[in-house]
């Protein structure tokens, strides 16, 4: 029960009280470009949640056996010393490039619908900080197992999401209020999202 | 053709204003509010950008007729992730307070937008001396537009610059209190959306629509 509990508290952690986009600004890059219509930024952010959920949970295990200070003591006595936390960054990046190519190949093959609405985001994903990010998190915050891991992942990318999905849906309606041309576009986007920064600092308050 | 020739100075000036990286290109917009709390932050995170970007667009153009087009962006990664790594070893070495602030975020300059985004469009298609140009430059365009947010938000903020107190104690005890908002992340994104304001104010052309 305990555990169950545990892992609730990191789940709505990572998707509210630590979002991504709004404590972090992770994915701001993509988060601008590509939040101009909600079908498109609900693909995006599908594709994040996806990726996001496969690639935190693959690094754990290569940082909880290859990478941490005496990680690779499994491989005899003699391996007990070695710290490989420094090559974290390239290993993580590997995987997330190569995930998201296995992940664009199998969609590809098995639900081709998907592909088809994924299709021209899930390469872009590679480059997406969120991704790194989390998975710099994970490292960073120890996490006590692949549980907790894939739990932080999922949240993370559900709190991805919600924030693209709900910036899209105002730039949708500014269309047509009649703000300041120099502030038209990026300049209104960066505001309204500071405005939903703020709103999202209100969960801060829940002890959880 | 010089190195200091008209169209080379274009490569460093128009990031700066016209072609900035932030503000017009929208890249790298995760690092840059991230980091800006504090000024000396700002500074190094500039460096340690300003140093991959050089390197990695040079490296890359050096590349640019062997790799083959299918493999690019894994393989822009890799140098990239092996040049962060270098950058944040230094920086272990020699400012470990001011890594331990960035934390991630020296990390994330592997996925720096503004890195991937200068090796696509410049260092694919442009030898190793106008590459290198074109990463200083960029790396310069991103670096005001960090110390000006992160001067903002720790004179307001802390009521010190680069760490020294600039307001004196007798305005505390006559009341004046700092903005602790100006230390919470979604006061960047004001900072920044102002910063655009202005920008585009004074240069029509840049209003869109």
């Amino acid at each position: 029960m305990d555990m169950l509990e545990n892992l609730l508290s990191i789940f709505v952690k990572s998707i509210f009280v630590e979002n991504m986009v709004f404590a972090y600004f992770f994915g701001m890059c993509s988060y601008l470009a590509v939040s101009k219509t909600v079908k498109t930024s609900a693909g995006l952010g599908a594709a994040v949640i996806f990726v996001l959920a496969i690639t935190v949970p693959v690094n754990y295990l290569l940082n909880e056996f290859v990478l941490k200070p005496g990680a690779l003591e499994w491989m005899g006595a003699d391996y007990a010393n070695v710290d490989l936390s420094f090559l974290s960054f390239i290993i993580f990046i590997a995987v997330i490039a190569s995930m998201v190519q296995l992940v664009e190949m199998i969609v590809e093959k098995f639900a081709p619908t998907l592909y088809a609405q994924l299709g021209i985001f899930l390469p872009l994903i590679a480059v997406n900080c969120a991704i790194l990010g989390a998975s710099l998190f994970m490292q960073q915050r120890d996490y006590a197992n692949i549980g907790e891991a894939t739990v932080f992942g999922v949240g993370s990318g559900i709190g991805w999401f919600l924030a693209i999905v709900g910036i899209a849906a105002i730039r949708e309606k500014i269309k047509y209020s009649n703000v300041p041309a120099p502030l038209r576009g990026l300049g209104i986007t960066f505001i309204i999202t500071g405005l939903m920064g703020i709103a999202f600092m209100s969960f801060a308050g829940v002890s959880l | 053709m010089s190195i200091f020739s008209a169209n080379n100075m274009k490569l460093i000036t128009n990031p700066l204003g016209r072609q900035n990286p932030i503000t017009l290109q929208v890249l790298g917009i995760c690092s840059a509010l991230a980091v800006t709390s504090k000024v000396k932050p700002a500074f190094v995170m500039t460096l340690s950008v300003m140093a991959v970007l050089a390197f990695a667009n040079v490296i890359v153009s050096l590349l640019r007729n062997t790799i083959p087009s299918r493999i690019r962006i894994i393989v822009q990664l890799v140098v990239v992730a092996s040049l962060v790594i270098l950058v944040d070893q230094v920086l272990k070495a020699y400012v470990y307070d001011v890594s331990k602030q960035l934390s991630v975020f020296v990390g994330l300059i592997i996925t720096n937008c503004i890195i991937m985004g200068r090796l696509e469009a410049f260092a694919l298609g442009n030898k190793p001396g106008p590459a290198f140009l074109d990463g200083i430059g960029n790396a310069l365009g991103y670096g005001w537009i960090l110390i000006v947010v992160a001067i903002v938000r720790e004179f307001f903020g802390s009521g010190s610059l680069w760490g020294y107190k600039l307001i004196p104690e007798s305005f505390y005890e006559a009341g004046y209190m700092d903005n602790g908002l100006m230390i919470l992340p979604p006061m960047a994104l004001f900072i920044v959306g102002i910063i655009i304001w202005v920008q585009r104010t004074k240069d029509k052309e840049l209003i869109e629509e």
